[in-house]
């Protein structure tokens, strides 16, 4: 555990004095921003045009109506965001031979992938943590309902997962960072398609797989306000796998 | 301190190393000298545990490679061929991760990073970022990151390749010191560098071992000399005063020969071509000349492909050398 931490702390500090880190951040933060204040001015519109109708304020779900196509369409920015951040984790260490230097210290492999992989997600927390200043800024306007936004959050938080962990993955299969980020764009454009299969064809059998297949279908139960064990199944379970594969990959490359 | 048995690797078909035996002892300095492609870092990698033998193992401190790599990992400073460092890292912010990484428990990280910095002399580039140093300073911090938890054993990987000589003075002192303390295998392609730094000197050549010999006797073998086989129908008539007449030749070694044959090693001075003459002697006598021919002897073929010279650095080392204040 105190050999995790050390690598950890070490990838942190690396991320920080590179630019990656903040470029990535205010990007995404300006188009999370922009988003959700899209929702707002559609939903204003909305209301207005209903109490001009109708002459009273319909009822409406805030979370729903804000915050759910907010989430939903961030995923996307983080799935072409998310392998700008993994791609250096292995690429770069093989590239600047600093792998020997891994590999020939008292570390076991898992420890090096689980190093690389809290410090990455822990980065991506805080950048989360930064989209929290959408919810507060309306809290002090009107009623928040914070229980599905807590699950949002999770549920957001373990699909970084899976993408980062995808990204690790391929950032060990190469030297060369920008593969590694094509790669991971790659299998996670892959895993999208997926979902937008399933909405097309979601009343056969085929569309019942692809829908348990699809990451933004799972995300779309968390950020319903529901947490429930399948859900939880699919995003660690395909996370392990990535760290796993990971793992082997970073193992085989000894005997080459 | 280090038994090296009967390693071996391959790669696909061809073989990188082939049965390569050596021993080290305790506070020895040992070169491991061979010509490029030899198999030092393959051997290095081995016995780092970097990466596994296709047969025969090796023990550092007792510790087996496969059975314990952790001890051995452990027990080992390495310094790769390039230096495995971070360049966005001050040198003390990398020493200190190393350090960890190493196992020196955290409330001793602070006195290990001041010991390395003293004696690789890095403490006035403690707070530089790595990418900013030379050359010479960044393999410095490359033995500094290899001696930070104090191990038993020290595998430099051609810790002089790429300085210029003044630089290359600096390292070799510093690797001289730290012999005794640590026991140290160092690989080189340079003869002279085995000779001035080591004791102990194991050549390698296309993977295999060619010859284990102390410093000296190595030293010695550097005075060659040319050498050639001679055999004649009618050895019991040679008379070596005839031979040793000849200009340039300067020994005749009777060799065991059948049939009342003979058979001589004649040596002669380096550069210096005696066959012509030596032809006509042999004819001129009378012995029948059966067969001359060159002596390419597998040590000295491999001294052919090595860098015996090295241009400046005898130069600079005459020089005074200016005490600790270098240049960045
Ligand atoms: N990854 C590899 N794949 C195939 N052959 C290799 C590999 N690494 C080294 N070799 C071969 O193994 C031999 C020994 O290489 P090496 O140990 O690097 O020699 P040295 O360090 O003495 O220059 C060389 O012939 C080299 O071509
Ligand atoms: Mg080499």
């Amino acid at each position: 555990m105190r050999n995790i931490l050390t690598l950890a702390e070490k990838e942190l500090k690396l991320y920080f004095i590179s630019p990656i880190a903040y470029v990535l951040a205010m990007v995404f933060l300006m188009v999370s921003d922009y988003l959700f204040h899209s929702q707002v001015f559609f939903y204003s519109t909305l209301s207005s045009q209903a109490m001009r109708a109708q002459g009273n304020l319909p009822q409406i779900n805030l979370h729903e109506i804000l915050f759910r196509p907010t989430f939903l369409n961030m995923s996307v920015i983080l799935l072409l965001i998310m392998p700008l951040l993994t791609m250096r984790l292995f690429a770069e260490e093989k590239k600047g031979r600093t792998t020997e230097l891994l590999m020939t210290s008292p570390l076991t492999i898992t420890e090096i992938v689980l190093g690389k992989f809290l410090a990455v997600w822990f980065l991506y927390a805080l950048l989360l943590g930064l989209t929290l200043h959408l919810p507060l800024m309306l809290s002090h306007v009107t009623y928040v309902a914070w229980k599905p936004l807590i699950a949002s959050y999770v549920g957001l938080l373990l699909m970084g997962g899976v993408f980062l962990s995808i990204g690790l993955f391929a950032s060990s299969l190469t030297e060369n960072q920008i593969v590694a980020a094509v790669i991971s764009f790659g299998i996670l454009i892959g895993f999208w398609l997926i979902g937008m299969t399933a909405q097309t064809v979601s009343d056969s059998s085929v569309g019942e797989v692809f829908s348990y297949l699809s990451l933004i279908d799972h995300l779309d139960n968390f950020v319903k306000g529901m947490i429930n064990t399948r859900d939880l199944t699919y995003f660690i379970s395909l996370t392990i796998l990535g760290l796993f594969l990971t793992h082997r990959v970073v193992e085989s490359q000894r005997w080459k | 301190m280090i038994e090296v048995m009967h390693l071996g690797k391959r790669y696909g078909e061809t073989a990188a190393i082939d049965d390569v035996s050596f021993t080290v002892a305790k506070g020895e300095i040992l070169a491991f000298l061979g010509p490029n492609g030899a198999g030092k870092t393959t051997t290095m990698r081995i016995l780092t545990c970097f990466m596994p033998a296709t047969s025969g193992t090796a023990k550092v401190s007792g510790f087996d490679i496969f059975e314990s790599p952790m001890e051995v990992k452990r027990r080992i400073g390495y310094l790769p061929e390039n230096p495995p460092v971070y360049p966005e890292m001050t040198v003390s912010e990398y020493l200190q991760f190393v350090a960890k990484i190493k196992g020196v428990p955290h409330k001793k990280v602070g006195a290990a990073l001041a010991s390395a910095l003293e004696k690789c002399n890095l403490g006035d580039v403690a707070r530089r970022l790595i990418g900013n140093l030379s050359r010479g300073f960044r393999q410095r911090v490359g033995l500094a990151q290899a001696m930070i938890h104090n191990p038993d054993v020290l595998i430099l990987d051609e810790p002089t390749v790429g300085l210029d000589p003044k630089q290359i003075i600096e390292i070799r002192e510093l690797i001289k010191g730290l012999g005794g303390e640590h026991t140290i295998v160092l690989s080189t392609h340079i003869l002279p560098e085995a000779t001035a730094v080591c004791q102990k000197v194991v050549i390698i050549n296309r993977g295999r071992v060619v010859a284990v010999d102390s410093q000296e006797r190595l030293s010695a073998q550097l005075r060659r000399s040319e050498k050639l086989s001679v055999r004649v129908r009618r050895g019991e008539a040679v008379d070596p005063q005839k031979i040793l007449s000849i200009d340039g030749v300067q020994q005749i070694l009777p060799q065991p020969a059948v049939d009342g044959e003979g058979v001589f090693i004649i040596e002669s001075e380096l550069g210096r071509d005696v066959r012509e003459e030596l032809a006509k002697r042999v004819v001129e006598s009378g012995w029948g000349l059966l067969e001359m021919k060159p002596l390419a002897i597998s040590l000295e073929e491999v001294f052919l492909q090595l860098t015996t010279e090295e241009k400046g650095v005898e130069e600079a080392a005459a020089a005074p050398v200016a005490d600790g204040g270098v240049a960045v």
